[in-house]
């Protein structure tokens, strides 16, 4: 690379890092205002002592946990099923599918609002008193979770060779035995990947949880949002920081596996896709 | 037992949770309070239509910015080899995974009038300099936020443009620019498409970087439709008439710019 192409991508690089920079050197500031005074790490003090961040860290997490399980359940089957459907059929699916990745997220929360408002007056004329919370929360995280799943698992659905499900079926499996002992197998990368996505998406997610979440149980996505609001909050400060850290230490655990496993390849270590085929 | 019944239960989903939730949008534009039908929440919404404009304005320029920034960057990416491409695919990535409003609250201590960019210059003797709370500085959270979004899909399309190819149009006497004309910017198109689509849609629906960033005074169609629902204008029919408009326009720049064209469309939503 020429000296100027370094040079731009470092410029652009400092761009990128300019203002998280910012936000973890004043993780470290001993006091609320704009100019660095002495070191403290108090701010993280607090922020664990904060039960409601605590609460939204969890309420966070069991979101996009429990939603992933469900959408890549879900996708994964839906995926299979799409497979053996006629092409007119799958294409409408299709075409729903990638509705809520084509429009704008924040109309894809405003429908979740009407739906969860609708049903909240539907139910309260029947006696049921259904509240926004963590229910509407995962239900609106499984559905934009799901198209990503469907996405990943069906090239490699694509891909697979027909001839071993046949083969297990001669061999008497039925259908279902035939998925557990030949397909998933191969398809695994993909539902992996899905999953991971979903889990990404939903732990970032602001704008759905924004319309979707309840008075009681908020992600911490949208206690940022309220904390922003506050203009000077430290706190802010600290769990950028944090997330930081934790986001640094799982690519960069990610991409030491990618490499082993890249090294393995060129060794020849690494057995066929398949984990190895059991002699 | 038939593998198509696999699909059963998401095709049920799909029904409750995507179609029905549009169909109420479309419902709630098309009716009043009452739940009679009235054209009055579609007329009223066109008395937004200077925001409309200014949304897509600003998200024309933040979208062009992006490609003429990031282009290089992903070329340059593209071009790499080895441990230099990787941590570089990794530096671009880190800062998508940090919470986006983290991000630009961030931008908002940089850029306040008593703000870190404006200590530094009053240290040299410039300033205070009016940067928050400006059209540029929506534009800029914008760029900021969204221009990753502009290099993945173009640095993997670049990834497939063979060294060969750039030496043999050089062999047969192209210079740097023609190079570029002939053969980059060609073989990028996909990516590009793609790149401006994943930057307009969220930039032109934004209301978190104009409300952060931009004021009380650079409300965007984002805001207008965000107060309908969740702020102190509650008004879900007229929230939902605005969105209704806001959804077809940008459908209406997809169709425009081929970016629904069926072939490719899950390599590009990945």
């Amino acid at each position: 690379m020429k000296w100027y192409s370094k040079t731009y991508i470092g410029v652009f690089l400092a761009f990128l890092y300019l203002p998280i920079m910012v936000l973890i050197v004043f993780s470290f500031n001993d006091t609320k205002g704009r100019t660095f005074t002495g070191f403290t790490t108090k701010w993280f003090v607090q922020l664990f002592h904060n039960a409601a961040v605590m609460d939204a860290l969890m309420t966070t997490l069991v979101v996009a946990l429990v939603s992933s399980v469900i959408a890549t359940v879900m996708g994964t089957a839906a995926a299979i099923g799409l497979e053996k459907m006629d092409a007119k059929l799958k294409g409408a699916v299709m075409n729903l599918t990638y509705i809520p990745i084509i429009n704008p997220e924040i109309i894809t929360g405003v429908s979740f609002m009407l739906l969860f408002v609708t049903a909240k007056k539907w139910l309260a004329t029947v006696g049921i008193n259904f509240q926004f919370g963590w229910a509407t929360l995962i239900l609106a995280h499984i559905t934009f979770n799901i198209p990503y799943i469907i996405l990943n698992v069906l090239p490699k659905l694509r891909q697979l060779d027909q001839s071993l499900v046949e083969a297990a079926m001669d061999l008497g499996c039925n259908p279902i035995q035939a998925f557990f002992k030949v397909t998933i197998h191969e398809i695994r990368s993909g539902v992996v990947a899905g999953f991971l996505m979903a889990v990404t998406f939903s732990l970032d997610d602001f704008v759905v949880s924004y319309f979707t979440t309840g008075a009681k149980h908020q992600t911490l996505s949208v206690m940022i949002y309220a904390m922003t609001k506050k203009r000077v909050s430290p706190e802010i400060n600290a769990l950028s920081t944090l997330i930081f850290i934790a986001v640094l230490a799982i690519l960069v655990l990610v991409n030491l596996l990618e490499r082993r496993n890249e090294k393995k390849l060129k060794q020849g270590m690494l057995k066929w896709k398949g984990g190895g085929v059991k002699e | 037992m038939n593998l198509r019944q696999a699909a059963y239960p998401y095709m049920m989903w799909t029904v409750v949770f995507i179609a029905v939730p549009l169909g109420l949008i479309i419902y709630f534009a098309f009716t009043d309070m009452q739940g009679s039908l009235s054209m009055d929440n579609l007329v009223q919404a066109g008395r937004y239509s200077s925001v409309f404009v200014k949304s897509i304005w600003l998200a024309v320029v933040s979208t062009v910015l992006c490609l003429v920034i990031g282009y290089p960057v992903a070329y340059l990416m593209s071009r790499m080899k080895g441990i230099g491409n990787r941590t570089l695919l990794m530096l671009l990535m880190l800062p998508m995974w940090m919470n986006f409003l983290l991000r630009t609250y961030a931008w908002m201590t940089l850029l306040e009038n008593n703000g870190i960019i404006n200590n530094l210059l009053g240290m040299v003797g410039i300033g205070p300099l009016n940067l928050i709370n400006t059209q540029g500085a929506v534009v800029m959270g914008m760029i900021y936020n969204y221009i990753p979004f502009m290099i993945v899909p173009l640095r993997s399309v670049m990834l497939k443009i063979q060294n060969d190819v750039l030496e043999a149009a050089q062999d047969l006497g192209a210079g740097p620019r023609e190079v570029f004309t002939k053969i980059i910017l060609p073989l990028s198109k996909p990516g590009i498409k793609t790149g401006v689509m994943m930057v307009f849609v969220p930039a032109v629906s934004t209301f978190i970087i104009s409300q952060m960033l931009g004021g009380g005074h650079n409300q965007l169609i984002g805001d207008i439709i965000e107060m309908q629902f969740l702020g102190n204008a509650y008004n879900p029919h007229l929230g939902s008439a605005i969105s209704l408009v806001l959804m077809l326009l940008v459908l209406m720049c997809m169709s425009v710019s081929g970016f629904l064209d069926d072939e490719g469309m899950e390599e590009r939503l990945l």
